[in-house]
């Protein structure tokens, strides 16, 4: 038996012992002392989280691929384990070697969410490596940050030695090299982070100095050292075909939150919704092919032993592969019982088909994400999806013996009116009258619409980056008038609605389209005792808004602030491509409640045809 | 065809959960690519049983599960490929074909043999083992027994088949186990300690699993005795 970092004594006192053995099947295995550089790949969450994350089994594969690197696998502990490493002063650990991450050479952390930024200092803290990056010793890893929270990087610009800007497969092997010169040579801490922010889509938040105007808006953000450019472009991985992808996975011995193998088939998304961050961070849409995905599914379920496995995209429909695609899973895997599932599908009659064909039609659930109760705010939101559609989609599933139906809103959405909330009762409503308006050989007992509503949250780099949000008593206001609408409703016995916290909504809006000033806050809020915020029975949002007070800052500023259309941004240092110009157009247009057509209707010009390649390539008519 | 399979938990595999070790054999067993039968339904699933779960922190090498193949090649290569898809720390050791009548496992156990170790630092050592005779001819061992709703005491030592230090660093015991009647290690020695006049430290043992028994009139035998060696492969059964 190897050495453990935890004693046999703690295991056995603490929750799921095995968050923290590491030993899983797929597991990479190294000699530390036969590489030149130790990788700490950490995710600010509980195991169960970061497990099922893919994009960090692709960063593990492709580092270890290579023999001068070990990357190894850093989580949270969760609360009962961080009370006891403080005690015992043991610090945070890889699972691989279950060496102390202080030794380590990088620690790369990968931010997915706002909610987690107080385990990221957690992590740091427990490393012993310093909260702050100013106080990192010459010998400490460096801090380097990735995910899509990095497209506003600013709120932990002080935590941070870097972040990467831009899809993980690019640009780390230029790092690797580039830190082996660097070690070889002997600089200093300073002169690395010189080098790496020329490395494109790095960006080193200390080289750079923000001053602003006195409402506290940014007056300038500029680089202070002429090697770290003015603007950082993300860098994307143009063909999915040819790349990093896991053959061999890792397989928890817990029960993950993603028990199944993965298969990304496409990334970016051709729709364009107003309000979605990774639609606009992700442009232009890529799709893999077929060839490469049934080759990664048979190797992925023969390397795993999973009984399951699912497709990943933003919207899985616009796939053009996906019959193909489909037909391989269930002719090859359904009589070898994997289970298949196929999230984020339109609902029409070729994926009503599919999903008769992989689940129990009786058990399982519909989905829509119409997103907004009437066609107005649907139009503002640029989700095309109509009510037609939806009411045309459901009844159809309940003449194949579907009798659930989930439907996904949001609140709080830019030009919203009582009307636009009523209406998220009465869409409800529409889809059960449909229901039991049926002939009865196609109805089975009682229909449930279940709708459930999350609060709008404006993010960087969409077209909403505008937009101004409520207060926390106002999000809670118009969940009030919907249920009431609900309990309305001639059927309202066969519907439901559930929505979600509205104070995580606030925090969560400071934080997405703060500034660096909030650095100081979050630091705050943990030295109050504040870890796993993205866990409710954990978030404590009085102790977010007495520290905002305590440094002097009003959140209104974040929050419901109205924006002025040429304020300069604390992100807008950031190039993803899509051009502000776009981001207002489209903004003007939600106003006007204009739609835009997706990406293969016709092309918008939104900018990312740069990169050149995906769906800006695909032939169509196209602006110019 | 039904197979008893006996397979062992050591190392640090002995902080995983019962639940996470189905799991781990449903897994094994598909990289393996053996043919193990599935449930009908939509929602099928491989035809394994479990025998009594063993705690997190608890070693043995004497586990069993009873699996159902379609059909099968020698025992000896069904270890092999079994074993070649596992990690070190769990491991199959004996595969015995069973009639398809006979009940599971889980139903069928009825003992266990446990040592009982000491870790370091938490308790004298010979204060145990040089006791263990004393403590075990008590008229009675009572131990209150706690349920969600009630508390009661029980009189646990008519379920202790036998106990004796094993040498001078270790106690052997042989326990009632099973659905009926089921009494832990770590409740005889938690009645040791209190005999002793210590506080009972969970930490202070380590516990072993030695073997698992069946009864078949009125005699003990392993679970895995009344299988039958598979020395060639099984065909798919005629229906
Ligand atoms: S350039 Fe045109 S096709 Fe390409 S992502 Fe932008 S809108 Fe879509």
């Amino acid at each position: 038996m190897y050495d453990l970092a935890l004693t046999e004594e703690l295991l056995l006192k603490i929750e799921k012992p095995v968050r923290y053995i590491g030993n899983e099947v797929n597991m990479v295995r190294k000699d530390p002392e036969k590489v030149d550089i130790r990788f700490a790949m950490c995710f600010p969450d509980v195991y169960e989280i970061g497990m099922s994350h893919l994009g960090m089994q692709i960063i593990y594969d492709m580092l270890n691929r290579r023999e001068d690197v070990y990357c190894e696998r850093v989580f949270s502990p969760w609360t009962d384990l961080d009370k006891e490493m403080r005690i015992d002063r043991i610090p945070l650990f890889a699972l691989e070697s279950q060496d102390p991450v202080f030794m380590f050479d990088f620690m790369a952390i990968t931010i997915q969410y706002e909610m987690c930024y107080t385990n990221i200092l957690q992590m740091l803290d427990l490393a012993g490596i310093g909260i702050y990056a100013k106080d990192r010793r010459e010998d400490a890893p460096f801090v380097i940050g990735g995910g899509p929270c990095t497209y506003n990087p600013e709120p932990l610009a002080d935590f941070f030695d870097m972040f990467y800007i831009g899809e993980g497969e690019t640009v780390y092997y230029q790092m690797m090299d580039l830190y082996k010169e660097h070690k070889a040579a002997g600089g200093s801490r300073a002169d690395f982070l010189k080098k790496a922010a020329q490395i494109p889509g790095i960006y080193v938040p200390s080289l750079y100095e923000v001053t602003y105007h006195e409402d506290g808006t940014i007056r300038s953000f500029v680089p202070k050292i002429p090697e770290a450019p003015a603007t950082v472009l993300k860098q994307v991985q143009m063909d999915l075909d040819h790349t990093f992808y896991p053959k061999k996975q890792l397989v928890p011995y817990l029960k993950v939150t993603q028990d199944r193998c993965v298969l990304e088939i496409q990334r970016g998304c051709i729709r364009g919704c107003r309000f979605c961050q990774a639609g606009m961070i992700y442009r232009p849409l890529r799709e893999r092919s077929l060839a490469m995905m049934t080759d990664v599914a048979d190797a992925a379920l023969e390397s795993t032993g999973n009984d399951e496995i699912s497709l990943s995209s933003l919207s899985s429909s616009d796939y053009s592969q996906l019959p193909g695609l489909c037909n391989y899973l269930i002719d090859h895997y359904r009589k070898k019982n994997v289970n298949i599932s196929l999230p984020s599908l339109r609902i029409d009659a070729f994926s009503l088909d599919v999903m008769s064909k992989v689940q129990d039609v009786r058990k399982s659930s519909l989905t829509f994400a119409p997103e907004a109760g009437t066609q107005r705010m649907r139009d503002v939101i640029n989700k095309g999806l109509t009510q037609e559609m939806i009411r045309h989609g459901a009844t159809e599933a309940f003449k194949g013996g579907w009798n659930k139906v989930k439907l996904y809103f949001m609140m709080g959405l830019p030009t919203e009116t009582e009307e636009d909330m009523k209406g998220i009762a009465h869409l409800a409503e529409t889809i059960a009258m449909d229901y039991y308006q049926l002939p009865s050989e196609y109805r089975h007992g009682r229909v449930s619409v279940g709708a459930s509503c999350s609060f709008f949250v404006p993010k960087p780099f969409t077209p909403f980056q505008w937009a101004q949000m409520c207060e926390m008593e106002e999000y809670q206001h118009r969940a009030h008038i919907v249920n009431d609408e609900f309990k309305k409703q001639h059927n309202h016995r066969s519907l439901s609605f559930k929505w979600h916290d509205s104070k995580t909504t606030v925090v969560e809006g400071i934080l997405a389209r703060g500034d660096r000033r909030l650095s100081k806050v979050i630091y705050d809020v943990y030295k109050k005792g504040c870890i796993y915020d993205a866990w409710t029975e954990y978030f404590n949002y009085d102790a977010w808004m007495e520290a905002m007070e305590e440094n002097g800052l009003d959140y209104h500023f974040y929050t419901t602030r109205p924006r002025d259309l040429d304020e300069i941004f604390p992100w807008d240092f950031i190039d993803i491509g899509v051009t502000k110009a776009f981001l207002k157009r489209e903004w003007n247009k939600a106003m006007a409640g204009e739609v835009t057509p997706n990406c293969r209707e016709k092309c918008s010009g939104c900018g990312a045809a740069r990169f050149g390649g995906g769906v800006c390539f695909e032939s169509k008519s196209k602006v110019d | 065809m039904k197979a008893r399979v006996k397979w062992t938990k050591t190392g640090v595999l002995k902080f995983i959960g019962h639940l996470d070790v189905q799991r781990y054999f449903h897994k094994a067993i598909m990289r393996a690519g053996l043919p193990v039968s599935f449930s009908k339904g939509m929602s099928p699933h491989q035809i394994m049983s479990f025998a009594a779960p063993l705690g997190i922190g608890m070693t043995s090498e004497a586990e069993y599960v009873d699996i159902t193949f379609d059909w099968c090649y020698s025992g000896q290569e069904m270890l092999d490929r079994m074993n070649a898809q596992m990690n070190e720390g769990i491991s199959v050791t004996e595969f015995r074909q069973i009639d398809k009548k006979t009940k599971s496992c889980m139903a069928q156990t009825a003992a266990a043999d446990y040592l009982v170790t000491f870790r370091k630092a938490h308790y004298f050592v010979e204060a145990f083992t040089k006791r263990v005779e004393p403590f075990y001819f008590q008229e009675e061992i009572r131990i209150l027994k706690k349920t969600k709703r009630s508390e009661k005491e029980v009189d646990i030592s008519p379920m202790i088949l036998e106990i004796r230090p094993q040498g001078d660093e270790a106690i052997f015991m042989k326990l009632q186990a099973g659905s009926e009647q089921n009494l832990k290690p770590q409740t005889v020695m938690e009645a040791f300690c209190n005999y002793l006049g210590y506080d009972y430290d969970p930490a202070g043992f380590m516990y072993h699993r030695l073997e698992t028994y069946l009864k078949e009139d009125g005699k003990l035998l392993p679970l895995g005795a009344i299988g039958r060696e598979v020395t060639e492969p099984v065909g798919p059964e005629e229906e």
